[in-house]
């Protein structure tokens, strides 16, 4: 019975967030517009030399990146822990590491990857080599999904508290340092002509951990903040 | 087995227990602290390349070896309280992080003042000095969470959590900052950079770092017990304590 229920209940979950988050259109929206607004914020302060925008662009979309996605994660369990369906969530019979996956996709699929769409956006604004975007594109694709599995950690230790945009923000920053270390590399050696192979091995080495141990450490951060 | 943990984490038993091996760890850290100093300070001999600056790597090494070894104690009793719900575990874990982060600040503020006469500024994005700054950044994040949940049985789960996947994190952190910074600039002279150290310079060295651990076991054994008597305020034993304190 459970065996066949966990993959029905995962992508029933699946289906709701997506709902609701479409539904919502500004829990999805605000980080995607908080991306641009920062990325818009650099010209602005530098001026706009295009050799010095150029060479800051990967930092800037990677650091935008990183802020837009920590701070659309408060809204991961946030509504479901004030209406009472985290509750129903943990309680049901399907393990809650399968439940805990479905809301981190849900998040991913409605953050990370309009974020990807943005982020060129964002290339053209930073005159963003040719050379450089696919790379960019790769180390997202590869990123972002690190971002919200990590970030959900944060997500649900803070979940119901006074402050918990800003104070997940700061739980979770520090742990970003290798992804940010290792994709800003990546897109830097593309613009100077290297291979940028290793890089990406080591992004997706993160990735592997990241979906290995942080549904484990959401259940159960999940299961510690509703008792 | 499980008899065993809960007659040795019951708070009474801990708090007596703390009581009785506090002097020691006191003393013996007090003496250490006087011959390492006297050792590293006087009968040390000066460094050929950097003088008399290469002293204040007694003060510093092993403030920079305590920062990682209290987040090890800090994860190790969160686990603790995580796998048997013991709450001296707790009171252990929640203890750690300000001394951690004070063993992390004086490592960065020394390193830093040792990077004045040495490299010429107070601060270099050398790998070791940005890796203490991520360990300062990761112990203030635990303290906030710890501070922002009340019930101080869920702050210290939740802060378990947090400290285990940042035990996760701090080898990655650490070899990815490296890496960085062998990429951004050429190897700069690191404090321990010394590739053999000589054994009359070595020794005071190991003796601080006795000196370290000693006063770290110190002062969580008092904390620990201000704890114990905080949290355990409403029972018979600690009111027995305080009646004979005087109090």
């Amino acid at each position: 019975m459970k065996g066949t229920a966990a993959p029905v209940a995962f992508l029933a979950l699946l289906r709701r967030d997506l709902v609701l988050g479409l539904r919502y259109l500004a829990d999805l929206s605000n980080p995607l517009l908080l991306f641009l607004i920062v990325i818009t914020l650099f010209p602005l302060s530098l001026g706009p030399d295009k050799n010095l925008l150029q060479s800051l662009a990967p930092a800037i979309i990677w650091v935008a990146a990183v802020l837009a996605s920590s701070l659309s994660l408060d809204a991961v369990f946030r509504s479901d822990y004030e209406d009472g369906s985290l509750e129903q969530i943990l309680l049901s019979p399907s393990p809650a590491l399968v439940l805990v996956g479905a809301k981190i996709l849900a998040h991913w699929l409605l953050s990370g990857a309009p974020l990807i769409l943005f982020a060129l956006l964002a290339g053209v604004f930073l005159y963003l080599p040719k050379a450089a975007i696919l790379p960019l594109v790769l180390t997202l694709l590869l990123g972002t999904p690190v971002l919200s599995l990590v970030g959900a950690v944060a997500g649900a230790l803070t979940v119901g508290l006074r402050g918990s945009a800003l104070l997940q923000t700061l739980i979770i920053l520090p742990l970003y340092i290798p992804l940010l270390i290792f994709a800003t590399a990546a897109i830097n050696h593309a613009v100077q002509g290297q291979a940028i192979a290793g890089e990406l091995y080591f992004l997706g080495a993160l990735l592997v951990l990241a979906l290995t141990l942080a549904p484990l450490a959401v259940a159960s951060s999940l299961r510690i903040r509703v008792g | 087995m499980y008899a065993w943990i809960t007659k040795y984490a019951s708070p009474r038993y801990a708090y007596n227990l703390a009581c009785r091996l506090t002097p020691w760890f006191a003393w013996s850290a007090a003496l250490l602290f006087i011959a390492g100093l006297y050792g590293g300070l006087v009968y040390a001999p000066p460094d050929y390349q950097q003088g008399d600056g290469f002293r204040i790597i007694y003060v510093h090494v092993p403030a920079a070896w305590m920062s990682l070894f209290t987040y090890m104690v800090m994860a190790g009793a969160g686990a603790a309280g995580l796998i048997w719900k013991t709450k001296v575990s707790d009171a252990v874990a929640r203890n750690c992080a300000p001394l951690g982060a004070a063993f992390t600040f004086l490592a960065l503020c020394t390193g830093s003042l040792w990077g004045k006469p040495m490299w010429g500024t107070y601060w270099v994005w050398d790998a070791r000095l940005t890796s203490e700054l991520i360990l300062l950044f990761l112990y203030l994040g635990y303290m906030a969470l710890q501070s922002a949940i009340e019930e101080k049985r869920t702050a210290a789960r939740a802060g378990a959590v947090l400290a285990l996947v940042g035990v996760v994190n701090i080898p990655i952190i650490h070899y990815s900052v490296i890496w960085w910074n062998t990429l951004h600039q050429g190897p700069t002279i690191t404090l321990t950079g010394a590739p053999t150290m000589a054994t009359s310079m070595l020794i005071p060295l190991l003796i601080m770092t006795l000196a370290y651990m000693c006063y770290f076991g110190a002062v969580l054994l008092v904390r620990v017990r201000v704890d114990i008597l905080a949290q355990e305020r409403n029972s018979t034993w600690v009111r027995e304590v305080v009646a004979e304190a005087g109090g």
